[in-house]
């Protein structure tokens, strides 16, 4: 059957059965494997993409669900949010083994989107359904942080 | 270019004091890479190309702990390179040329990366140095003792100067050196400095490439259908259905299961999803982990074998003026790497090829070639990044591997198969760290002395059942009772037994492998100790210690950072606790803090580190962290259970791990060192489980027997 979903604003023709989860099709179909697969029951976060800028589980949302709403992967993320966000893990070195640092920064850039100056607790909120199994924790807090002064200084 | 091949093997005394044989191919045309740009082989382990990179070849698989960067440096800094200019590439399966130098084959393990390899980098970086420094002296007529490098430029008083790129084609004609003058550590300038970036890229834009996404033309993807019980085999199946499903190719059996072959994952798990399998379930497992536990506590109840027994254990008791006695259960713990188990494989005329997170690199590859019965040099190996390992890529059976060559085998076709593993999978697949059960018994004089210990562990042995049995001495696996044979305290009676007891449930190295559980056991039992001597616990522990000094620096230096002696004065309870694994000596304090509910967090910890010589700073704080983060998670929450032999908690709706709400702020502190450089990235892990177990201790003087914790004080 074929679905036509815009991924990273192009439209893309995909034959898939409509329930087929939106990240099979990502990295399957379309050949983009930055989005990862770590649980496929919505409970890792290592699959999160923006459908419309909100970031959602990929594993668990079937693609005939999501008819003309847009979908960006970290290989489409391109604002304020993500240079900021992507500068500041280089700098802090906040990936170990890399594997759930793409559904991070997807969550990371949603949060700093809908708030620029996010405490712990805003941190622990929005990144809490993203595992990440080398505990780069602390690290992440702190690039959320660094990223959200770097956009901040731009803006002053 | 360079057409002739020269092999020299070198044998040369440096450093640290042990001899190596270096073999160093210095020819470059066998190595031209496709592109324009041709690579010219210093040695085994560098390559310079005529556009001024210099590529190192990292024999340790790069998995998060930092290796592409931490050999790259030593490599850097004795070349005197620009960190600039370096890249890091994984070196292909040669045990020739990139074997551990502790394990005598080609592996990661053990947290063995470094502290096998920095002479042998360093001398790497220098021998690649001569090379272009004679070259230049040729080239310029001047001699080689005039010539200076520095930052990947080499140059002469009289002006003259040459990129390593420049210099290179003519470096190769040069003759390899039999002994090189290392730098005096005085004059690093990489190793050990704070700004050295590092050199595993792409993993924050999404362009890494991990196994899961290799693509291959005519690749195809396959998914099993694994035994829902331990020890369970396929009787019979009936695949029509599975056929039937779009996009599967094939579906074949195999020692495993039964696997669908599909164009797309989704396909292949939908084939999978359709098969009707009738299992063979006669000899599978039937014990709970809890029953198990119980098994364990009965086995407990014999002496077992002696891995330790110094002194005289029966006469120290009787000396005694106290007697203490404690018990630990551990439960089975997933390692849980975040990209679940996989890898490619492809069989063709020629041989095998794989692509994947290869760890045990020389025993996956020999492994391969019996399975196949084809030679070892016909089995290609391209070792990827890994979304994590944690010991579990170094299978002791290369069980997923083989799984894959099995299918690509099954499969008659020379298409490349990428098997994937789901969570439940990966989870369900067991070699777990194994579970035990810890008996401890210990003997106080008047004056706070242990002047008596006797600690038996009960549990599985890792190495039983494998090609490993061999390492296994008089019935005692090392692995069982690593951490507790050898304790920084000075102990006059001290045996340490062990009860190896079977189960179906494969077990593996988890990281830092025994220290896991004996270094909770033993620095639990320590507090409770101190408590018992009415000490507080780093006065007990001051007091205790052995001939060791390193031991000591540690401890000082983390109650120094941590306040230790102020404590109670935020509210906060703190823990301490103290352990050496693979060469590395950490302590560690967490602060706990305790809401109205009775729950309790892990604000903060503070940790120091003798590992050497620091070669990254930045790597080792970053290995600390993630190790203590890794520990927390079993010590607060994780463990696997076994009901009728299955799995209970097969993916993260069950089985909890660490989330960022539960990280604490972490502080870690280096002992500056001249020692050789010992591993990190396993050492921080055992510490925090009986840190914060003694943080609770000291609020509740309640001991707690069972892990993990759990949330309650
Ligand atoms: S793979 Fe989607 S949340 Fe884990
Ligand atoms: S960096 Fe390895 S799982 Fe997050």
């Amino acid at each position: 059957m074929k679905i036509s979903l815009n991924i990273n604003g192009a439209m893309q023709q995909v034959d898939a059965d409509s329930d087929t989860p939106l990240l099979w099709v990502i990295r399957d179909n379309i050949e983009l494997t930055g989005t990862k697969y770590g649980c496929g029951v919505a409970q890792c976060g290592a699959c999160t993409v923006h459908l419309n800028g909100q970031p959602i589980r990929s594993c668990s949302m079937p693609i005939g669900a999501i008819g003309d709403q847009k979908i960006t992967t970290i290989e489409g993320l391109q604002s304020k949010q993500s240079e900021a966000i992507q500068a500041a893990w280089d700098e802090l070195a906040v990936a170990q083994c890399g594997y759930c640092q793409s559904g991070q920064i997807m969550s990371a850039a949603a949060l700093l989107k809908a708030n620029v100056n996010p405490n712990d607790d805003d941190i622990n909120g929005a990144m809490s359904g993203n595992i990440c199994r080398c505990a780069t924790y602390k690290r992440i807090r702190d690039g959320v942080k660094l990223a959200a002064q770097k956009i901040n200084a731009v803006e002053v | 270019m360079v057409s002739r091949r020269r092999f020299l093997k070198t044998s040369a005394t440096f450093g640290a004091g042990f001899t190596l044989s270096m073999t160093l191919p210095a020819a470059a045309s066998k190595l031209a890479s496709g592109a324009a740009e041709a690579k010219t082989v210093a040695n085994a382990f560098v390559r310079i190309s005529s556009d001024n990179l210099v590529s190192i070849m990292i024999k340790h698989i790069e998995f998060g702990q930092g290796t592409f960067t931490g050999l790259a440096t030593i490599v850097a800094e004795e070349m005197d390179a620009d960190w600039d200019q370096i890249v890091a590439e994984a070196a292909p399966a040669n045990k020739e040329l990139y074997s551990n130098l502790l394990f005598g084959a080609q592996g990661t393990g053990g947290s063995t990366a470094i502290a096998n390899s920095y002479t042998q980098m360093r001398e790497a970086g220098a021998s690649a140095r001569a090379m272009l420094v004679a070259a230049a002296a040729q080239q310029w007529g001047v001699p080689v003792a005039e010539i200076t490098v520095s930052k990947g430029l080499i140059s002469h008083a009289s002006g003259r100067y040459a990129s390593f790129g420049e210099m290179a084609g003519a470096a190769a004609e040069q003759e390899v050196p039999k002994t090189v003058v290392l730098k005096d550590p005085a004059n690093f300038t990489l190793i050990g400095a704070e700004t050295v970036s590092r050199k595993d890229l792409g993993k924050t834009d999404g362009t890494a490439i991990y196994t899961q996404d290799i693509k291959l033309p005519g690749m195809l993807t396959a998914v099993v259908a694994h035994a829902p019980r331990f020890g369970a085999k396929v009787k019979s199946y009936n695949d029509i259905n599975a056929r039937a499903v779009k996009g599967v190719v094939n579906v074949v059996q195999i020692d495993s299961g039964v696997a669908v072959l599909a164009d797309t994952f989704w396909n292949a798990k939908k084939g999978r999803d359709a098969l009707q399998i009738d299992w063979d379930t006669s000899v599978a497992m039937s014990e709970s982990s809890e029953e198990q536990m119980q098994r364990f506590r009965q086995t407990a109840q014999q002496p077992g074998l002696p891995a330790v027994a110094e002194g005289d254990i029966a006469k120290g008791f009787e000396n005694a003026a106290q007697i203490i006695e404690a018990e630990y259960e551990f439960p089975y713990v997933a390692h849980a790497t975040m990209e679940p188990m996989n890898c490619v494989a492809q069989i063709t005329d020629a041989g095998a090829e794989a692509w994947y997170g290869c760890q045990s690199t020389t025993s996956d590859q020999y492994a391969i070639a019996s399975t196949l019965k084809v030679a070892p040099e016909k089995v290609k190996i391209n070792t990827l990044f890994a979304g994590g390992s944690f010991g579990r890529r170094a299978s002791k059976n290369s069980d997923y591997v083989l799984e894959a060559v099995q299918i690509a085998k099954a499969n008659k076709s020379d298409a490349p198969v990428k098997l994937v593993w789901t969570r439940e999978d990966d989870t369900n697949s067991g070699y777990f760290r194994p579970m035990y059960f810890h008996k401890m018994k210990a003997g106080l004089d008047s004056g706070g002395k242990i002047i008596a210990w006797h600690h038996q562990i009960v549990g599985q042995s890792i190495m039983a059942n494998s090609a490993l049995s061999m390492f296994i001495k008089n019935g005692i696996d090392g692995t069982s009772v690593e951490g507790a044979t050898e304790l920084p305290y000075h102990i006059a009676n001290f045996a340490v037994n062990l009860n190896t007891v079977e189960s179906q449930v494969p077990v593996l190295w988890w990281r830092s492998v025994g220290s896991t559980h004996t270094a909770h056991a033993v620095e639990n039992f320590m507090d409770q100790l101190a408590a018992a001597a009415d000490t507080d616990p780093l006065a007990f522990r001051l007091a205790n210690l052995g001939d060791d000094t390193r031991y000591r620096g540690v401890l000082d230096l983390v109650a120094e950072k941590a306040g230790w002696n102020a404590k109670n004065t935020s509210g906060r309870l703190k823990g301490l606790a103290l352990h050496k694994s693979f060469g590395s000596y950490v302590a560690q304090v967490a602060d706990l803090s305790v809401d109205k509910n009775g729950n309790y967090k892990v604000d903060r910890v503070v940790c120091a580190v003798d590992c050497g010589v620091a070669i990254n700073p930045d790597v080792i704080r970053a290995q600390m962290e993630g190790g203590i983060g890794y520990g927390l998670s079993p010590a607060l929450m994780t463990e696997i259970t076994i009901e009728n032999g299955a799995v209970v908690e097969s993916n993260f709706d069950k089985q909890q791990v660490l989330r960022i709400a539960d990280m604490p702020e972490i502080e870690v502190h280096i002992v500056p060192s001249a020692e050789a450089p010992t591993g990190v990235g396993e050492p921080g892990t055992p510490v925090i489980g009986p840190a914060v177990a003694n943080a609770l201790f000291a609020m509740t003087g309640k001991p707690r027997p069972t892990l993990p914790l759990g949330v309650k004080v």
